[in-house]
This record gives C-alpha cells, sequence and structure tokens, in this order.
C-alpha cells in the first residue's frame, strides 16, 4: 500500500499538468488524463524507473450515450517489478480521434482493434485498423448501448439459393426487459411520467 | 539475372483439426517457410459481454463457463472476486478452499487437454487416449459438486451454490495420490520421445523481452524465464496458505512450455491435496440475505426469507457504483474481469480480458520463419480456446 502512494505521488508530481486526478482504490491506482497526453503518460509509465509498467493488460472503451463525450477509454497496465496495477482513464466525443499506442506495446494492436469494431472509436496512425470480432461485412458497433441486443441481422441456410443467406431479425417474441424496482419505490415508467 | 519468386497464399481453417477450434488463419508462404501470418478470429463470437449488460449478476456467472469452457470454474472465479470486491464481502474459509481446489482442477483439466492435443498435433496419437479418461474423472468431480460436467454455473458472489456431495473428499483424495503417476506414464510418452523433441524444442522461442511487450501471462510468460504467477504476487482466496512452486522454463520455446504444464499440474496436485487436508466444515456462501438465497427448508417458515428469496430472483442483488478489475492466474494466463456496477443489479459493463486474445495476436511473430509443418505445433503450445478469444 505504501509503495502505491509513494508510486501516486511520484507520478502526479512528475506529470503534474497532465494528471487531471488521481486515487487509490481496490489497490489500484487509478488515474484521469486528458485524451491527447495518453501517448506521453503511457510512455512515462513503461520507462521510468519508479513505475515500469512494462505490460499493457488491456484496452477498452465505455459507452455513456447521454454524455457530450461519450466514451470513456479505459486502458489496464501491469508492472511486474513493484507488483502494482494502473487504470488510466479519459473521455472522448464520438468524432474525436485518438493516437494509437501500438508503438510503444504492439500488443495495442488487437486491443486497439477491438475498441474499434466494438464502439467505433478511430485511432490515429494504427496499423491495420480493421474489424476484428465481428462478421465480414459487418454494419454497426454492437457494445454500444443504442445497438439492440438482437442486433439487425439473421442468417440461415437457404435451400433454394444453396448458401447462407442474410435476413433482416425477425423474432417470435420481442426481448422482454422487465423492470424489477419495486412499485412502491416508483418504476422507472411511472416516475418518468410524475416528472412530465 | 535476378530470381522471381512469388509467395503463395494459404487458408488454414476455418475448420481444421490442428486449430483448436474455428481460427482461420491467412499464410503467406514462400516454399514452406511461413512469411506471414494473420490471424482472422470471431467465428465463435457471441457477444458475452453485451449479454452480460443485459442480464443480472447472478445470470451472467453462466457465461463465463462458456469462455474457456475446458476450465469452467477459473473463469466464474475471476467475476465472483470482482464482486466481492465491489460488496466488501467475506467468503466462508471452506467456500474459499473449495473454489481454490475446484480451480486446481480446472487448471489440472486444461493443462491435460493442451499437452496430449499439442501432442496429437506433432503426431502422438496416445497421450490424448491416456489423457482424456483422466479428464473424464475430473469432470465427474464437476458433475457431481455442480451438476455438470462442463458449464458448471457453480460459484457466487460470497461462496459457492451448494456444499460438497458427502464422499467427494475422498474420491478427489484417490485421485490425487494416483494422479502423478498418470503425469508420469505421460511424461514417459513425451518428454524425452525423439519426434516429439524435434518437433517442440527450438520452436517458436519468445525472449522475455517479446513476452511482456506481447502482454503474455500466465505458462506463455513464465516459459520465457519471467517469473510471475497471480497466485503468488497478488494472492485471492486462500492462495496465500497455499505452498506450492512456480515453475518456469529457461529458453522460451514450444517445449519449455511444455514442461512447464507438466510441473504446473504436478504443484496443482499438492494444492488440492492442501486444501483437502485444511478445509474446515462450516458455511459455503456468505450468510448476507441480501445476496445469497436462503436454504430451500426456510422458505417455508420464514417471512424474510421468502421475500430474500423472490427479490434475488427476480431482480437480484444491487452492486454499488464502482468501477474494479480483478484478475486471477486461469490455467492459460491471466484471466481479468473489468467490472463497472451503476448500482443496479446489472453490470453496466463487464469487459473481459481473455489471455488467449494476446497469445494469439502474437501468431505473426512466432510463425514467422518457421516452416508450415511448425503451424500446429506453436499454435498447440499457445493454448488457445475459441470460446475466450472470441467471446
Amino acid at each position: 500500500m505504501d509503495n502505491l502512494i509513494n508510486l501516486e505521488k511520484k507520478i502526479n508530481s512528475e506529470l503534474t499538468t497532465k494528471i487531471n486526478s488521481s486515487k487509490i482504490k481496490h489497490n489500484q491506482i487509478y488515474l484521469t488524463i486528458d485524451s491527447n497526453d495518453i501517448t506521453d503518460v503511457i510512455l512515462f509509465l513503461k520507462t521510468n524507473d519508479h513505475a515500469k509498467f512494462k505490460q499493457l493488460i488491456d484496452i477498452t472503451a465505455v459507452d455513456y450515450p447521454e454524455k457530450d463525450h461519450r466514451f470513456k477509454m479505459v486502458y489496464l497496465l501491469l508492472s511486474h517489478e513493484f507488483n502494482t496495477r494502473v487504470l488510466i482513464e479519459f473521455y472522448i466525443s464520438e468524432s474525436e480521434k485518438i493516437p494509437s499506442i501500438t508503438k510503444i506495446y504492439p500488443s495495442a494492436n488487437w486491443m486497439e482493434r477491438e475498441v474499434f469494431d466494438m464502439y467505433g472509436v478511430n485511432f490515429q496512425n494504427h496499423p491495420d485498423l480493421r474489424r476484428i470480432l465481428t462478421d465480414y461485412g459487418f454494419e454497426g458497433h454492437p457494445l454500444r448501448k443504442d445497438f439492440p441486443i438482437t442486433g439487425h441481422n439473421e442468417v440461415r441456410y437457404s435451400e433454394e439459393a444453396k448458401k447462407v443467406v442474410y435476413e433482416p431479425v425477425k423474432l417470435e417474441q420481442n426481448y422482454r426487459n422487465f423492470d424489477y424496482e419495486s412499485p412502491w419505490e416508483g418504476t422507472k415508467y411511472i416516475k418518468n411520467q410524475t416528472k412530465k | 539475372m535476378s530470381k522471381q519468386t512469388k509467395t503463395l497464399n494459404l487458408n488454414f481453417g476455418p475448420q481444421h483439426p490442428a486449430a483448436h477450434g474455428v481460427l482461420r488463419l491467412i499464410l503467406e508462404l514462400d516454399g514452406e517457410v511461413v512469411e506471414k501470418a494473420d490471424p482472422h478470429i470471431g467465428l465463435l463470437h457471441r457477444g458475452t459481454e453485451k449479454l452480460i449488460e443485459n442480464k443480472t449478476y447472478t445470470q451472467a456467472v453462466p457465461y463465463f463457463d462458456r469462455l474457456d469452457y475446458v476450465a469452467p470454474m477459473n473463469q466464474e472465479h475471476a467475476f465472483a472476486l470482482a464482486i466481492e470486491k465491489i460488496l466488501k464481502i467475506e467468503v466462508p474459509i471452506r467456500a474459499q478452499f473449495i473454489r481454490v481446489m475446484f480451480c486446481e482442477i480446472g487448471r489440472i483439466l486444461s493443462h491435460i487437454l493442451n499437452i496430449t492435443t499439442q501432442a496429437l498435433d506433432v503426431g502422438a496419437l496416445t497421450p490424448s487416449l491416456w489423457g482424456f479418461e483422466e479428464r473424464e474423472t475430473l469432470m465427474t468431480f464437476y458433475e457431481r459438486v455442480s451438476g455438470s460436467r462442463l458449464h458448471a454455473n457453480y460459484f457466487r458472489a460470497g461462496g459457492v451454490h451448494q456444499d460438497m456431495p458427502r464422499g467427494l473428499d475422498a474420491d478427489i483424495f484417490e485421485f490425487i495420490k494416483k494422479f502423478p503417476n498418470i503425469i508420469n506414464d505421460l511424461e514417459n510418452l513425451l518428454t524425452e520421445n525423439r519426434i516429439f523433441k524435434q518437433r517442440n524444442v527450438d520452436i517458436g522461442v519468445v525472449s522475455k523481452q517479446d513476452a511482456l511487450d506481447y502482454s503474455f501471462s500466465g505458462v506463455m510468460l513464465r516459459g520465457s524465464n519471467v517469473p510471475w504467477d497471480l497466485r503468488k504476487s497478488q494472492p485471492y482466496d486462500c492462495y496465500d496458505q497455499m505452498e506450492f512452486k512456480i515453475p518456469i522454463g529457461k529458453n522460451g520455446d514450444c517445449y519449455d512450455r511444455y514442461l512447464c504444464r507438466v510441473e504446473e499440474m504436478r504443484e496443482s496436485v499438492k494444492i488440492i491435496d492442501q486444501c483437502l487436508q485444511k478445509m474446515p466444515k462450516g458455511p459455503i456462501k456468505s450468510m448476507d440475505g441480501k445476496i445469497s438465497p436462503p436454504p430451500k427448508k426456510e422458505l417455508k417458515e420464514s417471512m424474510e426469507a421468502l421475500i430474500h428469496h423472490f427479490k434475488l430472483f427476480t431482480e437480484g442483488y444491487r452492486v454499488d457504483k464502482d468501477e474494479i478489475y480483478t484478475a486471477v492466474e486461469a490455467p492459460k494466463g491471466e484471466f481479468g474481469v473489468y467490472l463497472i456496477s451503476d448500482g443496479s443489479s446489472r453490470p453496466y459493463k463487464c469487459k473481459i480480458r481473455a489471455p488467449g486474445f494476446s497469445h494469439l495476436q502474437a501468431m505473426d511473430y512466432l510463425i514467422k520463419g518457421h516452416m508450415l509443418a511448425d503451424v500446429p505445433a506453436v499454435l498447440g503450445s499457445l493454448d488457445i480456446v475459441f470460446g475466450e478469444i472470441d467471446r
């Protein structure tokens, strides 16, 4: 725990203006930064002798459709030497492009591709920004909150066409999303009515 | 006069027995030498993360079984730990031992499968026949404790679903007494086998630096001489009370990774043995009625139990607003869950960090300059399972 506090101080004193806020929680350091500082911050954390975050664990995004800066980008790093984890986050808008960190960590390649595929976030200077998990020719970004859980297309083998064909999803029953909030605390639809 | 060479593009998969699942690999060959490999993944993508966002925390557990389906409980463990850390739930000692024991059983399950199929890929049939018999025994243990051989759905936030049935500990004990001999048998077939060594030694060498750069974890990292195991360095549940060693490779080739896995199985046996010795009697899940469902018997008598039961199985328990990353040492490497809760009974976001994803990413780097016949050997030693890579 002590070394975490020291490390947090160290990061704050070295990167002063680049760190918007920092906290220690669940034995990890959480850093909030600006989107254009990501390369500098990550490079510092990787190379600094007191940090040595040699490994990139994951990159992901979180979608908050109601916010102006819709996506929260999250970078997870691990230092084997000091046995610490750091979590870097920043908000970006839908149209914003963020610098790729494939030059710093080669493994960022697929992780950024996945974020691009799932959320539609664009990366600058990425060597090969293609879709990765979804189907060839897929449209939309599935992990966005406004993407329906049932998707848009379904596939089946067509005996006439002798091949697999794509069709719009037809469900016998619509996807049901129950509101479990107890009625005397006020369910969402009643709350919405009373607000108006 | 310059010699003109033309490379050949070869499509490996998506249905290829040595691809260990639905991997499509586009290989660029110069004669028999691989110049470039471009893995196409996602053919088993089921949208697990999206589905979890729409389910309650209890309903999300079975999705974790379907990631790395050869070691299901190890992944449930990561998810359970994440919720427990947010809600600050104390897990009863007995539950911790049960969980650790079944995670080690999962490790043996996964390593047997990997070792024997890797041997199969390079031409040895017998190990897989011997190994699968043992896997079947281990899966019976899974079945007896959870009700199903593969998709256990056994770990819960705050403990496990139910206690072990009577007699299971004795049977597991009997198994681990004879299992080291079975590892010896497998080793007799493989370790000094000339063909197996020719196919694996100095193939797919990963340097220490590259292992770190490519986000390797688990055996892939330890095979390259990096002493790192989350069970030791960031112990969770009762791993800090266990005595075991971390085997480390020297050369970082396929053969060293094979040796690491063999040794890890021996260590797992030791851990299971210690769990059985030390396991106390007692509750197996959190006593908090807001988290764990009440015993069936109480439903008939207690109003409170009935309400808890109803709320837990309709709305589910709520998890405070928080954000956390937890990782466990799954057989294949660091399996992590990045969870964002928003105070409701469903996760706002649940990112699954699968070890195989970054391992497979390095395929191009690993295979460059090797022969086409080495592709299955390298793929085999990466220990990939598409359930977790494609999610």
